[in-house]
């Protein structure tokens, strides 16, 4: 993608301009080389590539705790998915139902929690009903949160699937929820994975909130072992936590793509025997 | 309800609630500046300047907000940086929000069409040129809505800020909560102030994406 | 490009596994620093024929065969988990393990609970802990959520912590314009709001331990019980300053409705006081701060 605008956005270079990009790359090269020396020789200064800053990292104990953590995260993760989704349905219907009460209340419900910040509704959550219980706090705050997100993107995409589809389900009698619920949805859905999922990568990430209420998922267990290990091992927690989540936001990531590059595929099998 | 006009509550609701405006507005503003430099840099002739890009944007898009604040407050003081929890919240919030602002504005060069840069290409227009005075301009409207996504999303994220020294709406829930005020009461005023700002910008993005469209 | 992005993934799945493959046991502070001339914690004798039908939570906990006592981990020297082995140790956790030895337990039969300050009341009356250990300040508030208390065991008040290098911070009355880190929302922040100091919030303790010892912040303040804690994890390095200038009466937390619970632990309480224990436990853990044990609280009469 980036290819085809790169070579759009500047000619093919010539020599000078060779010379030109050469002369940059080393120089971008040198300064990102010399900035990422600047910052590793100065923790080094500070001690915290010290072995035993890092040591932690060898005990059982210590990587049963991050172990623990990504699951507590992908438990969180999984159950806010479903119920977003779930929600993100409903509330999608609601806004293209033809009874006026019900897309009024789904149109409200969807600009509040849109509205919100997590943080607020998962403190807010967990301080009025779920002080014991604060995996249903952030379960059920992601789930409010992304549920209307969730339903606008589900929203868009019914209103993107073409008129016919809808006029031939009518016309071979369905009734209207079938119509949502088999023909609009499916495809909806179908046609919005990439932008689900992009959406779902959010819902990951956001799984970190877990810390503020006491959680126990990876950033929380990650807090836990810096501040209970001896010299408070705080950057080197972060240089290992961090690519964790990266990690498991890229496998979602590659999933949209993978999922994107099979629906291509498919649709231009459909248009080519359609045409 | 009636808690916010108790015990100088008040006039703490309103410190919170200028500070999240405050600490959205500044970070918006370096978030633009950083994300066009990285859209800058991913559709660059330089490979270098391209791999920074796209490195950048891949961690920040897939690193949690509340672990970019921890970074932030951690990994700078050994590096001989010292900063007030203020500008630090601007840090992360400025280097998370840049890298979508990079990708929108990198999806929005992608929908010019071909035509014109190469038509800007052939009046003998450099790369700079080209982007600045051709793609970017036109890029501009179809970024607006997605633009408009990522800056609602702005001072909803800066509520994490609240956790880091900073005395903006969340750390007044917190702290009134903590006083054990009706978490009901606190939470409405609180959602009141959100959606006050979240239908503000609102009205500003639908406002400008009316000014430039284009009728075709 | 997809290709690469597999193999990334690959490789980081891994390597995690290769980390988990090849993990220590134990811990490296196993090894007690110190040597023998170190102060030793106490030992307990457990009452195996100790009865105490009346009440309903020992009963249960009897037929379980196991103890549940909810406590902190994350307060060094108080309440505090090993991330490594997973053991509990500190001054609060000592005071725990001797009312469970009076009531019949020993350390193996205690499951501990980490339980943090917000849901302390809804754990000790929902029934998920037996009794709690953990910097609990007895107040009418939580008597009136469904609280009852057995002691006090310590009587801890607002203090500073500051780096050992530090002179110009001797106590309150020295913070003004300095810059001084309490958790977001606690108590502490009004009282030393009001000798002028700047107040860092963050959202625990140990945030602010770490910037006072980068020095971003010139002292730490909450209950001395606490940052004795501190000065103890971090020995050489960081003092408790001042004479405490509030005062938290710390008690071990218990359903209301048990009051036999309640006589059971004040008489462990003080039988373990008169013994020597509670100095000892004292010693061997917050004492490790340099700071001498304080005097020991006379027990809350039970109200009938």
């Amino acid at each position: 993608m980036s290819m085809r605008t790169a070579s759009v956005l500047y000619d093919v270079p010539g020599p000078r301009a060779r010379t030109r990009n050469l002369i940059l790359g080393v120089a971008g090269l040198l300064g990102i080389a010399g900035l990422f020396w600047y910052v590793i020789s100065s923790f080094a200064d500070a001690g915290q590539f010290e072995a035993a800053l890092w040591s932690p990292f060898e005990y059982t104990g210590v990587q049963q705790r991050f172990v623990d953590g990504a699951l507590d995260t992908l438990k969180a993760f999984g159950l806010a998915a479903v119920g977003s989704l779930v929600l993100g349905s409903l509330l999608a219907v609601g806004r293209l139902s033809d009874h006026f009460a019900v897309r009024v209340t789904s149109t409200v419900v969807v600009q509040f929690f849109r509205a919100m910040p997590l943080v607020i509704m998962v403190f807010a959550l967990y301080r009025a009903a779920f002080g014991a219980q604060p995996m249903w706090a952030l379960v059920i705050g992601l789930t409010l949160y992304n549920g209307a997100v969730q339903a606008e993107i589900i929203r868009s995409g019914i209103n993107a699937v073409p008129r016919g589809q809808a006029e031939a389900a009518y016309a071979l009698g369905l009734r209207k929820t079938q119509v949502m619920g088999i023909v609009l949805v499916p495809q909806a859905v179908r046609s919005m994975l990439p932008a689900i999922i992009g959406q779902l990568v959010v819902t990951l990430k956001d799984t970190s909130l877990g810390y503020i209420i006491t959680y126990p998922e990876l950033l929380w267990q990650m807090k836990l072992i810096a501040s209970n290990s001896d010299g408070y091992p705080y950057i080197p927690v972060v240089l290992v936590g961090a690519p964790i989540y990266i990690a498991m936001c890229l496998a979602l990531d590659g999933l949209a793509r993978w999922i994107e590059s099979r629906g291509r595929r498919g649709t231009t099998r459909r248009s080519t025997t359609a045409a | 309800m009636g808690l916010i006009f108790e015990n100088g509550n008040f006039s703490a609701f309103v410190e919170g609630f200028l500070r999240t405006i405050e600490l959205s507005a500044l970070s918006a503003l370096f978030a633009l500046l950083l994300g066009f430099v990285l859209a800058a840099f991913r559709v660059s002739p330089v490979p270098v300047l391209r791999w920074f890009g796209t490195a950048w944007v891949t961690v920040f898009r897939n690193t949690p907000l509340l672990l970019l604040f921890f970074a932030v407050t951690f990994m700078l003081p050994p590096l001989d940086v010292h900063l007030d929890s203020f500008t630090a919240a601007v840090i992360a919030l400025s280097a998370y929000t840049g890298s979508f602002v990079c990708e929108v504005l990198r999806a929005g060069i992608n929908t010019v069409p071909l035509g014109q840069a190469e038509a800007a290409r052939s009046l003998g227009m450099g790369f700079g040129q080209t982007l600045s005075l051709v793609v970017l301009p036109q890029a501009a409207r179809s970024v607006i809505s997605p633009m408009g996504s990522v800056f609602i999303a702005l001072p909803r994220n800066s509520a994490i800020a609240g956790a880091f020294n900073v005395p903006e709406l969340f750390s007044f829930q917190k702290v009134l909560s903590e006083e054990a005020y009706d978490i009901f009461a606190i939470f409405f005023w609180i959602a009141l102030a959100y959606l006050a700002i979240s239908f503000s910008i609102n009205a500003v993005f639908s406002t400008l994406e009316r000014r430039v469209a284009v009728a075709r | 490009m997809k290709a690469r992005r597999t193999v990334a993934a690959a490789l980081s799945v891994l390597a995690l596994t290769a980390v988990a493959a090849c993990g220590k046991d134990g811990s490296p502070s196993d090894a007690a620093p110190g040597g023998s001339s170190a102060p030793q914690l106490p030992t307990y004798t457990v009452k195996t024929d100790a009865k105490l039908d009346a009440s309903p939570v020992w009963t249960e906990a009897k037929k379980r065969g196991k103890l549940k006592i909810g406590a902190k981990a994350d307060q060094p020297f108080l309440g505090f988990e090993d991330v490594q082995t997973g053991k509990r140790s500190g001054f609060d956790i000592e005071i725990a393990k001797m009312i469970a030895a009076d009531l019949g337990f020993s350390a193996d039969q205690i499951e501990w609970q980490t339980v943090t300050s917000t849901n302390r009341e809804t754990s000790i009356t929902g029934g998920q802990v037996d009794y709690y250990v953990g910097t609990y300040s007895i107040t009418q508030a939580r008597k009136d959520k469904g609280v009852a208390f057995g002691g006090p065991y310590y009587i801890a008040g607002q203090s500073l912590l500051v780096n050992k290098d530090n002179t110009a911070i001797t106590g309150p009355e020295t913070v003004k314009d300095k810059s001084v880190c309490t958790a977001t929302g606690s108590t502490s922040i009004a009282n030393i709001q009001k000798y002028g100091a700047k107040v860092t919030q963050f959202d625990n303790y140990s945030l602010c331990v770490e910037k006072l010892l980068t020095k971003e912040v010139d002292a730490v303040t909450t209950d001395d019980s606490i940052l004795k804690g501190y000065a103890a994890k971090n020995q050489g390095k960081l003092k408790v300053v001042g004479n405490p200038f509030s005062e938290e009466r710390y008690g071990v937390g218990l359903n209301k409705t048990d009051a036999a619970l309640q006589k059971a632990i004040n008489d462990a309480l003080k039988a373990h006081e008169d013994n020597g224990d509670w100095k000892k436990a004292y010693d061997a853990t917050l004492g490790l701060s340099g700071s001498a044990a304080p005097s020991v609280p006379a027990l809350d009469p039970i109200a009938g």
